[in-house]
């Protein structure tokens, strides 16, 4: 089998990505404060919810029953989109989504095509595909535009381009928007308003004139065939309503059993996200809607075999809120780019090594991008266990030498009580010749931790010796 | 193998053996009791939009005034919008009939609009392309939007407007104006869609 392409190669291991983003102070200003905000405005609006532990329960629950049922939903799904009017096509990978996407429009005759954010068209490189037929794909997301002017990859699910300040972006813009079409104002100041201003004025007339636009969706209603895509800049509407064809690529585990659970889903993810009560734009649609044309591409790519693991199926329920990203300790240090996926962050280190497989030294290193801390579990709307799913995906991927000599030395040591006895008596003796560092491949655990202080006695040698303490 | 087949069967090959599970849906609900008007309209207004109490036989005068202090001349008007809504305006009604073109809708000054449902908990107002309304378009390009929302269409939380919607229709769930957090996560109101929004609950 091909290993699954998820939007960038896999590059160097996640350790020496992290020590270069942490000696970019400027990075880890823009993180830390970005992170900071969010965190904040979603645990207040969290917190004024006072049914919030019901909602994560029941949306836990629903996706756990459409996952069990996912073969039964996609059917009816596609029974219902056909219904209304749509067309639905089937992509095993990411080649594949490619290819049909591109035959798509390229039988409405068009060279240019709009695009809503979108994780999915991310994950398979869609853009770069496209070019290779003699399509430009638009980003219209103001995050992704930055990230696409700059010829940039993103770095956060939510907030793309979370990584540049508003100065860099600034420049971006001033630099590139004349390459893609309208140039950004002479007088440019680094000022959001002025910023989203440009990109507004960048984006207008694309919007009233493409044809052909290419979205996500967060959510696919098998009972009804609605798409439901949530947004903020009103780009997505532009995008799902004024083009004449719509193309929506969704992985398969978007799919939702009923109508009425947007109930749940409309409250968990606006909170969970943005932090705020709702978002700005929530667009859905059903089949063929006022007339236009639309294709649903259901995608797979590495999902079923995600889905095979009893472990690791529980990130098939990720809504891609980036709620785990915003408290993770980690990302806020590392960044996004250090994770070599589309997917950063606790669900990407989850997310990547079971979509992608373990076969580079990156994905076996993302496993153990993370302290376990828990924060990403505590806040997951959906409550993926990430933790659990990590030390699962940890035992599985090939330890380095060194900590196998380790731990099968240990292992043979605590096998017996008389060994562990002998060694402690031994150890004891040894006290004042133990080294500050461990030598050669050991000195990787010294390097950030202290060797633990030899007692004179181990506990067992003080309780023979005083009968617990009464002699 | 077509690749629908393919992926079927590994959905199912995935699944062999696996416990179902039960859905509990200890939550708030659809109530039986009406939206607070004073919670929706204070919602609103936490997303910097313009909110206004009229009492019915005010409407008219409020959506003239509303108009003059905009500046707006031209507005798209849906069909099924109440005409006596619009008797005191001082300003020119376009009809999208024939459709107008992006650009034709792009060049007026903004959109009225009544809407389906209204949410008081999260101040959304939700449209569903019903009378008064008009298609998708005609809230988004025009750079200004004033919605007439009536105190029954207000409802509490979003349970009970997924319960009143119908799926079939094309709908927009609008909470604010248009807005950014992409740039230092610092909110800018207005991108593409409308950069004002102006809400008349009619008590």
């Amino acid at each position: 089998m091909s290993v699954t392409f998820l939007g960038m190669p896999p590059t160097r291991p996640f350790p020496r990505n992290a020590a270069r983003a942490l000696r970019d102070s400027q990075l880890r200003f823009n993180l830390r404060k970005a992170t900071r905000t969010i965190r904040a405005r979603r645990a207040s609006v969290v917190a004024e919810a006072p049914d919030w532990a019901g909602l994560r329960e029941a949306g836990r629950a629903i996706k756990e029953h459409t996952l069990r049922n996912l073969d039964r939903y996609l059917v009816r799904l596609e029974e219902a989109v056909t219904a209304a009017g749509g067309h639905v096509h089937w992509a095993a990978d990411a080649a594949e989504a490619n290819r049909i996407v591109a035959g798509l429009v390229k039988a409405t005759g068009e060279t240019e095509v709009v695009k809503v954010k979108s994780m999915a068209t991310q994950e398979i490189g869609l853009n770069e595909a496209l070019l290779e037929h003699g399509i430009t794909a638009y980003e219209t997301d103001l995050a992704e535009l930055i990230v696409q002017l700059g010829d940039d990859q993103p770095s956060h699910i939510l907030v793309p381009a979370i990584h540049r300040n508003r100065a860099e972006i600034r420049e971006i813009f001033a630099e590139h928007m004349a390459g893609w079409g309208r140039p950004a104002p002479e007088d440019l100041t680094d000022d959001p308003a002025a910023l989203a201003e440009a990109a507004r004025l960048h984006l207008r007339e694309r919007f009233l004139k493409t044809k052909v636009a290419i979205s996500g969706a967060n959510f696919a209603i098998a009972e009804t065939g609605t798409m439901v895509v949530l947004e903020s800049e009103g780009n997505g509407r532009m995008c799902l309503t004024l083009p004449r064809t719509l193309i929506s690529v969704v992985g398969i585990e978007k799919v939702l059993p009923t109508w009425r659970d947007l109930e749940v889903f409309l409250q968990l993810l606006p909170r969970s996200s943005t932090g705020e009560r709702m978002n700005p734009y929530t667009s859905m649609w059903t089949g063929a809607a006022e007339g236009q044309e639309f294709h649903l591409v259901l995608l797979d790519n590495g999902r079923t075999g995600v889905l095979a693991d009893e472990v690791g199926r529980q990130a098939l329920r990720c809504i891609r809120c980036s709620a785990c990203l915003n408290v993770c300790p980690v990302y806020e240090r590392a960044g996004g780019h250090a994770y070599g996926s589309v997917y950063p962050g606790p669900i990407g280190a989850i997310l990547t090594p079971q979509l992608r497989g373990m076969g580079s030294e990156l994905d076996r290193s993302l496993p153990y991008a993370s302290s376990l801390c828990g924060a990403c579990y505590e806040v997951c709307p959906v409550a993926i266990d990430i933790p659990s799913v990590l030390v699962d995906l940890r035992s599985r991927a090939r330890h380095p030498w060194p900590e196998r000599a380790g731990m099968a030395a240990a292992g043979w040591v605590l096998e017996r009580s008389g060994r562990l006895a002998r060694l402690q008596r031994a150890a004891g003796r040894l006290r004042r010749l133990t080294p500050r560092r461990l030598p050669g491949p050991l000195a990787g655990w010294t390097d950030t931790r202290d060797l633990p202080e030899m007692p004179e006695e181990s506990f067992r040698e003080w309780w023979d010796r005083t009968d617990g303490g009464r002699r | 193998m077509s690749s629908r087949d393919l992926i079927l069967a590994r959905v199912r090959r995935a699944l062999a053996g696996v416990p179902d599970v039960e859905i509990t849906r200890a939550y708030r609900g659809p109530s039986e009791r009406p939206g607070e008007i004073g919670l929706f309209e204070e919602r609103v207004r936490d997303y910097h939009a313009v909110v206004h109490l009229v009492d019915e036989p005010g409407v008219a005068e409020r959506v003239a005034l509303s108009l003059a202090a905009r500046g707006a001349r031209r507005v798209v008007v849906p069909a099924g919008f109440p005409a006596p809504w619009l008797a005191a305006a001082d300003a020119e009604a376009v009809a999208d009939d024939p459709p107008l073109s992006a650009a034709d809708l792009g060049a007026v000054d903004g959109v009225l609009t009544t809407c389906a449902v209204a949410i008081a908990e999260t101040g959304t107002i939700v449209l569903d392309a019903g009378p008064g309304q008009g298609r998708r378009a005609l809230s988004l390009v025009p750079d200004y939007h004033l919605c007439v929302v009536r105190t029954a269409q207000i409802v509490a939380g979003v349970p009970d407007a997924v319960a009143r919607l119908a799926p079939a229709r094309p709908l927009t769930w609008i909470s604010g104006p248009s807005a950014t957090s992409d740039i230092e996560l610092n909110r800018v109101e207005g991108v593409h869609g409308p950069r004002t929004l102006e809400v008349l609950i009619v008590t």
